[in-house]
C-alpha cells in the first residue's frame, strides 16, 4: 500500500513538472483541509493545481487592466480589492480582499449617517 | 496533517513568478498585492474543491475526479478555464503513460541485465530469445 502510493507520487512528479509550477503536494494539504474530502484522485488534483495556476494569472491580468497602476505598470492591492467587488466571478474574494479606507473618510461617512439619522 | 497555518499557503516565490509571467514586461506588483492574490489562490482551491466535492456527493462517490473539478469550473464561472483545462489533462495523461512505458522499459532492461548475468553464468545460449519475447509482450500491454 505504502510503496503504490510512492510510485504514484514519483509518476507525479515526472510528468507534471513540464505543465505545472505549483507544488501538487501543498495543493492537496488545503484540499485536505476541507471537513468534507475524503479521496482525490491524481487527475482531479492536477486539474485543480492547473486551474489554480490559471486564476492566479486571471487575477493578476484583470486587476491590472481594470487598474489605476496601468500607465505607472504597477498593480497595487486597491486594484485587486476593486476587482474582487466590481466583477461578478471574483466576488467570492471579497472577504479576503476587503477594500481599504481611511480612517477619516470612514469618519466622516459615520457621521454623515448620523446627520442622516438625525434629520429623520 | 495541516499542522500549521502557513501550511496552507502557496509557496510566494511560484506565485510572484506566475504572476509576473501573465503581466506585461516590467509591471511592479507591490508585497500586498502579491500577498493578496497568493490568498485569493488558496481561497481558490478550498472554494473549488467543496463544488467539486458536491458533485462528487452527488453521484455519491467518494473520491474527486477530474469531472467533478471540471464541472466545478462550470458553476463557478470559470468556464474559459474549462479549455485550457481539458488540454491540460490530455496532455498530463499522455506524459504519465510515457513516464510509465520508460519506468516499464527501465525495469525490464534491469531485469534483462540480471538475466543476462545470471544465465552467462549458467546457460549462455538461451539468452539471446528470451528477453526480446518478453519485450514484445510487455509492451501490448502498455498500448492497451
Amino acid at each position: 500500500m505504502k510503496m503504490s502510493a510512492n510510485t504514484a507520487d514519483k509518476d507525479n512528479n515526472v510528468s507534471t513538472n513540464k505543465n505545472i509550477s505549483l507544488p501538487i503536494s501543498r495543493v492537496r494539504l488545503i484540499m485536505k483541509s476541507s471537513p468534507d474530502v475524503s479521496n482525490i484522485n491524481q487527475e482531479a488534483l492536477f486539474l485543480t493545481t492547473k486551474a489554480t495556476e490559471l486564476f492566479v494569472q486571471y487575477l493578476a491580468v484583470s486587476s491590472f487592466n481594470n487598474g489605476s497602476g496601468k500607465g505607472s505598470k504597477s498593480l497595487s492591492y486597491s486594484d485587486l480589492a476593486s476587482t474582487a467587488e466590481e466583477n461578478d466571478t471574483f466576488h467570492f474574494l471579497t472577504d479576503i480582499l476587503p477594500k481599504k479606507i481611511l480612517a477619516g473618510d470612514y469618519l466622516k461617512t459615520l457621521e454623515q449617517i448620523e446627520d442622516e439619522e438625525a434629520d429623520i | 496533517m495541516a499542522e500549521r497555518p502557513e501550511d496552507l499557503n502557496l509557496p510566494n516565490a511560484v506565485i510572484t513568478r506566475i504572476i509576473k509571467e501573465a503581466l506585461p514586461d516590467g509591471v511592479n506588483v507591490s508585497k500586498e498585492a502579491r500577498r493578496a492574490i497568493s490568498q485569493a489562490a488558496s481561497v481558490f482551491v478550498l472554494y473549488a474543491t467543496s463544488c467539486a466535492n458536491n458533485f462528487a456527493m452527488k453521484a455519491k462517490r467518494k473520491t474527486l475526479n477530474a469531472a467533478d473539478v471540471l464541472a466545478a469550473m462550470e458553476e463557478m464561472e470559470f468556464e474559459r478555464f474549462l479549455e485550457p483545462l481539458r488540454e491540460a489533462l490530455e496532455v498530463y495523461k499522455k506524459g504519465k503513460k510515457e513516464v510509465s512505458e520508460q519506468k516499464r522499459k527501465e525495469k525490464e532492461k534491469k531485469e534483462t541485465d540480471n538475466d543476462k548475468s545470471r544465465e552467462e553464468e549458467d546457460d549462455e545460449e538461451r539468452m539471446e530469445e528470451e528477453p526480446e519475447a518478453e519485450n514484445d509482450a510487455e509492451e501490448e500491454e502498455v498500448e492497451n
